[in-house]
């Protein structure tokens, strides 16, 4: 597929994706290159910038823009070079370089994924068959890791509640588990002392049911490479990016706090609830800034992290009355 | 024909230009992560990198200057000793560009910021401490200093370099303590360790 804008509007489920996500994103990086033109009037400023388009090696996936609140970040998007070549996916070794060096081996063909635990009937559902539970939406969300830096990535996927109600859990289930791959045979580094695998994540149920929790299929206009967690994951963007599970294998429902990884690994420095939270801050590091990937400059002064990563109007509420500097 | 190759290598440890060449071979890193970061070499986050690869080059200079004397003993080279005050200013050179590294590009060289960070924060405050610990020894790496002081007072000021060791040590476990990612970690304090264990037998040997 080298010619991908016609088939896309062709083929597109909704009548209201006239713009095909290869041209919006190319439109939004013009938009974004000219600003950076103006703003730091330097002609090799904006030409130094890698692309924010995806090289086109994966296939397209459409989605359509929706208007919500919080959907879309208003920042400048972090070049698809920098989103697929670091990360942190331990799996796949501890470098960030490593993810990208070693998930080819990543099997995403067949894939199911378990539905348990609280819920009315277990299921087992095909990649293709959740996808379709649906409606594709792309969600601009501003991506704070725990170490102190930070991206903005163009996220295809649609609102994990959609899932959930799906699921039909019981009245008694009150948090959700997110397991996630641990096969010995494609990742090298399952098995190192590093973590417990499988990597194990969870939120509370009404943050799972929140609209901004997004199960997560895409990036980029193109289905998720591997190394960022394909071909489903977990993408909430006021936590730490740990919390966004990746290579998602089954969805449980529980009544207890499920167990999650790092904060088996390290309670005094993982908490359950990782919220960005400017104010408390890591034992070893500050968490009152973070420095914004391919864009921040070397000399430039770190930027203020955000309560909540900025998504604070959306869901403060969540957590009225609770002690964030306890449950952190 | 061993023989006059083992007269041939120690006699490049004596060459004029030997010297020269171990001060280019140090500053062969510091030169490359210039230029990397000026071209745009250095990944997603050329802040991180270039913090952790200075980092990394002290760690690296700190054991290649304390396995000069070992090695200077054990393989009967005495041309050795000409290069350790050359590693020992660079591993100083290394720690500074370190520490310059975490404060402006991790600190925005606001002073108030990194002495708050350092007082805090236990992890920084052993690498600063090792930084701290080099600084008389750095101060004292001239002819002049040594008959000033007197050898015997001279080398008892430099054994800060065990501290300095065993600091660096610690302080690149800590930063790890959170991944539970010590191989390299492991690596380096093998490494010093037997490079302490080895002076430790001697002195007992001599004793």
């Amino acid at each position: 597929m080298l010619i991908r804008t016609a088939p896309d509007v062709a083929n597109s489920d909704f009548p209201s994706d006239i713009t095909s996500q290869t041209a919006y994103l190319n439109r939004r990086q013009l938009i974004q290159q000219s600003m950076a033109l103006g703003l730091f009037g330097g002609v090799g400023q904006a030409f130094a910038r890698p692309s924010v388009v995806a090289p086109g090696k994966l296939p397209a996936l459409s989605a359509k823009h929706i208007d919500m609140d919080g959907a879309s970040a208003n920042d400048l998007l972090t070049a698809y070079t920098y989103a697929s070549t670091y990360n942190n996916f331990y799996e796949f070794g501890t470098d960030k370089a490593d993810p990208m060096r070693n998930a080819h081996t990543l099997k995403t063909k067949p894939w199911t994924l378990e539905i348990e635990g609280l819920v009315k009937k277990p299921l087992r559902l095909g990649l293709e068959d959740v996808m379709k539970l649906g409606a594709m939406e792309e969600r601009i969300y501003r991506m704070r890791c725990v170490e102190g830096w930070s991206m903005v990535i163009p996220w295809i996927g649609f609102s994990l509640s959609t899932l959930i109600k799906h699921a039909d859990p019981l009245g008694s289930a009150k948090f959700v588990e997110f397991v996630t791959l641990a096969d010995p045979k494609t990742m090298p580094y399952v098995g190192s002392r590093v973590l417990e695998w499988p990597y194990v994540e969870g939120l509370r149920m009404d943050e799972a049911m929140h609209p901004l929790s997004l199960l997560t299929f895409g990036m980029y206009g193109e289905i998720l490479p591997n190394q960022n967690g394909a071909p489903l994951r977990l993408v909430v963007p006021w936590k730490y990016g740990f919390k966004n599970a990746k290579s998602l294998v089954k969805i449980r429902f529980t009544e207890k706090q499920p167990a999650t990884a790092w904060n088996k690994a390290a309670a005094q420095e993982y908490g359950f609830y990782s919220n960005v939270n400017p104010n408390v801050d890591h034992p070893r590091w500050s968490q009152a800034t973070e420095r914004r990937i391919g864009e921040d400059g070397l000399f430039n002064k770190k930027r203020k992290t955000l309560m909540f990563n900025g998504y604070e109007s959306q869901v403060a509420a969540l957590y009225s009355g609770m002690d964030l500097s306890k449950n952190f | 024909m061993q023989a006059r190759l083992g007269m041939n290598w120690r006699a490049l440890f004596v060459s004029p230009w030997a010297k020269p060449v171990v001060v280019l071979l140090l500053a062969l890193p510091a030169v490359w992560l210039v230029y990397a970061a000026f071209n745009d070499l250095l990944g997603a986050n050329p802040a991180e990198a270039l913090t952790r690869s200075t980092g990394d080059w002290t760690l690296r200079a700190l054991c290649l200057v304390l396995a000069i004397t070992p090695l200077r003993v054990l393989t009967a080279t005495p041309a050795l000793q000409r290069f350790r005050r050359t590693l020992g200013v660079g591993t100083f050179v290394y720690a500074c560009l370190h520490m310059l590294c975490y404060a402006w590009f991790d600190q925005g060289l606001d002073l108030n910021d990194i002495w708050r960070d350092i007082l805090k924060r236990p992890f920084i405050w052993l690498g600063f401490s090792g930084l701290v610990c080099m600084l008389p020894m750095a101060a004292t790496s001239f002819n002049a200093a040594i008959r000033y002081m007197g050898v015997k007072r001279w080398q008892l000021l430099h054994r800060l370099v065990y501290a300095v060791a065993v600091l660096a040590v610690l302080h690149f476990f800590w930063m790890r303590a959170g991944k539970n990612d010590f191989t390299e970690v492991a690596v380096y304090a093998a490494i010093l360790a037997s490079l302490l264990g080895w002076r430790v037998r001697q002195a007992i040997k001599n004793s």
